[in-house]
């Protein structure tokens, strides 16, 4: 398709709603980004961003096969130290490689509604991943996108491939510094997993008190390919809405969806949709929300189109406070005999029980709350390496959680 | 002897349903003892009641505990004061390492010891409670209490549902936790154990026992010679004693 063809599409779908999630008005954020200078040594990088990446996970002094950093508009550093990983910006790529046109826009819809749109209409920033076929990550690729200006329209479109048999595990963290107040995120993300390769793919979000955010995310697996994709966002943030959407579309592939959240204020509709395209794929999602004021809906919805798939989904949701809500919504589309297909929700309040069990050990109220939802949002997560497990199971643990009223 | 744990006519309900009826109870310091009964008359209700656990509702009476009135305190309180229990259905609490609740209840404890004492290393990792046969529940629950050490401690059924090799360990933690281990004048430490069996008692030392019947004790003697008694009749010579009070 050539790029005209997707700018037309793109401007007809301007004014296009999306079908999930409060409206975002747009033209009330600031259109262009100032730019920022690149930088070459991570070593140079200004402290408040430094300090920002590791409060989602990303720590930058540690052992990685590659960092991306990205300040509003400006990726202002990409390196890339391992064989057969190539780790670049996209606009960088989209020079570079004529042939990525055939993965530009190809698994999200440029016109799926006015964010989608909005991201094609600007010049694109963003990351580009490749693991060449047979290559593996030891170490994991990280990215940091870092809104620091306030009131941007901050948009990212991302491109993963992992070529056949490869190998990759990429955490990306999301964030704000504190004085920026207002904001938007847009991000669109296509991953391509191709036969028996596998990806983890880790996101934490942190985000301001008054930032909405949009990702757009698709991912196509074919046989034998994995995927285990996590999501983290324990900070409030004004309005989020993300769906992402696994197609398994050979033989054998999986996909695991885990999330954790925790709201004390806003408005956050998550969830995650696996299309079981193909026989033996099988899907299981795991969302964990905490409410301690926020509202929450939390979505899964696998669909089995042919025999011999499994998929099973599991919603829980604690409410730990008058003002919360959590609305649960698994939904499974069964399209023919054959399946084997579940799902458990349950939401509700912190068991008494639990409660009383810790404090009989000499755990005031609180302290038992906290021990109990810690362990409540401290996921098992199956296809990440050791150093991402940890990395994640620190931050679960370390944020204060504070137990309602 | 001071009377480390009193309880003056004690009336308990739960779920407006009145269980416990006048219960007195007096527990010496460095004393043990047995509370024997049938199925619902009201053990677990005197326990948990003493432990603090909000739902039992106290509708008379009060509980002395080291010379305080303890009735109307908090349940985290109590244990800071050193009551401890055992309980006979703990939860499972997910996502919390039965390794990491042993440090919190007693950040000096040695984990790995204890585990290891109680044949529980390969459960360290594991969210406590959570898919432990009955047994192992059991054992969980003394492993917490080795590490919290009470002055006083309950035991609700350590010994149901535990085989004959288990039963001898877990009597051997109580032993120690009750400080049946050392001379009799150097102990400081009580406690009071429910159980149907008496197996238990094989492996650790009692020095007085009590009959519940109906949310009210009854009548209090030796251990040995109450047990016997009632293997040999059931309760039923008990409740004709409530008849005649
Ligand atoms: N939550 C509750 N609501 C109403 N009744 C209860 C509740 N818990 C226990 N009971 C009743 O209280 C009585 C005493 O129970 P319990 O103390 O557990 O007995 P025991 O431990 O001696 O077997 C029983 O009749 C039981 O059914
Ligand atoms: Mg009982």
């Amino acid at each position: 398709m050539p790029m005209s063809d997707l700018e037309d599409r793109a401007r007809k779908a301007r004014d296009k709603k999306a079908a999930l999630g409060t409206d975002v008005d747009l033209e009330s954020y600031e259109q262009e980004a100032s730019p920022h200078s690149e930088i070459e040594d991570l070593d140079l990088l200004p402290e408040d961003v430094r300090k920002a990446a590791l409060n989602v996970g990303v720590s930058l002094d540690t052992e990685s096969g590659g960092t991306y950093v990205q300040v509003d508009q400006t990726p202002i550093h990409v390196d890339s130290n391992m064989e057969g990983i190539e780790f670049l910006d996209i606009a960088t790529a989209l020079k570079n490689y004529d042939w990525l046109k055939d993965y530009w826009w190809k698994l999200v819809p440029v016109d799926q509604d006015k964010y989608t749109a909005d991201v094609a209409q600007y010049p694109p920033a963003g990351y580009f991943i490749r693991a060449k076929p047979g290559a593996k990550t030891v170490f994991p690729l990280k990215s940091c996108m870092y809104l620091g200006q306030s009131n941007l329209n901050q948009r990212v479109h991302n491109i993963v491939i992992a070529e056949e048999g490869s190998e990759l595990h990429v955490i990306t963290g999301c964030t704000t510094p504190s004085h920026v107040q207002r904001g938007l995120h847009l991000g669109v993300s296509e991953f391509y997993i191709k036969k028996g390769a596998h990806v983890s793919f880790t996101m934490i979000h942190n985000w301001g008190k008054e930032v909405e955010v949009r990702p757009r995310t698709k991912i196509h697996i074919e046989e034998g390919g994995s995927l285990s994709n996590n999501y983290v966002c324990l900070s409030p943030v004004k309005t989020l809405q993300t769906y992402p959407t696994a197609i398994l579309d050979g033989r054998g592939a999986v996909a695991s969806f885990n999330s954790v959240l925790y709201s004390n204020q806003g408005n956050i509709d998550i969830g995650s949709e696996v299309i079981l395209r193909a026989p033996q794929t099988s899907a299981d999602s795991v969302s964990r929300a905490v409410s301690v004021g926020g509202e929450i809906i939390a979505r899964g919805r696998m669909v089995g189109e042919v025999p011999d798939v499994k998929a099973h989904l599991e919603c829980v949701g604690l409410i730990l406070s008058d003002r919360g809500r959590i609305y649960s919504i698994p939904e499974l589309d069964g399209r023919c005999g054959g399946l084997d297909m579940s799902h458990e929700a349950a939401v509700g309040k912190i068991s008494e029980e639990e409660l009383e069990y810790l404090m009989a050990r000499g755990l005031s109220m609180d302290q038992a709350t906290g021990v109990i939802v810690r362990g409540f949002l401290d996921v098992e997560i199956k296809g990440l390496p050791e150093s991402l497990k940890q990395e994640l199971h620190k931050i679960t643990q370390l944020q204060e959680l504070h137990g309602g009223a | 002897m001071i009377g480390l744990l009193e309880i003056e006519d004690l009336s308990v309900s739960i779920g407006g349903k009145r269980v416990l009826k006048n219960v007195n109870l007096k527990v010496s310091e460095g004393e043990t003892h047995a509370l024997f009964g049938p199925n619902g008359c009201g053990k677990t209700t005197l326990l948990n009641t003493i432990a603090g656990i909000p739902r039992y509702q106290v509708d008379g009476g009060r509980i002395r505990f080291k010379g305080e009135d303890i009735t109307d305190l908090p349940m985290y309180e109590r244990a800071k004061k050193g009551i401890g229990i055992a309980f006979q259905h703990p939860p499972a609490i997910r996502g919390l390492k039965l390794r990491d609740l042993i440090k919190l209840c007693n950040p000096q404890a040695d984990a790995d010891d204890l585990l290891t004492e109680m044949d529980l290393m390969d459960f360290a990792d594991r969210d406590v409670n959570r898919g432990f046969s009955g047994g192992e529940v059991k054992r969980s629950e003394m492993v917490q209490l080795l590490a919290q050490q009470p002055d006083f401690v309950m035991l609700d059924e350590p010994d149901s549902g535990v085989d004959l090799e288990n039963i001898k360990l877990i009597g051997k933690a109580i032993t120690r936790i009750t400080q049946k281990d050392i001379k009799p004048s150097k102990r400081t430490k009580s406690g009071i154990i429910i159980t149907h069996f008496g197996h238990i008692l094989d492996y650790m030392k009692t020095d007085k026992a009590h009959v519940m019947i109906e949310g009210t004790v009854i009548c209090s003697g030796d251990p040995r010679e109450i047990l016997d008694e009632i293997k040999k009749s059931g309760y039923e010579r008990c409740a004709a004693c409530l008849c005649q009070i």
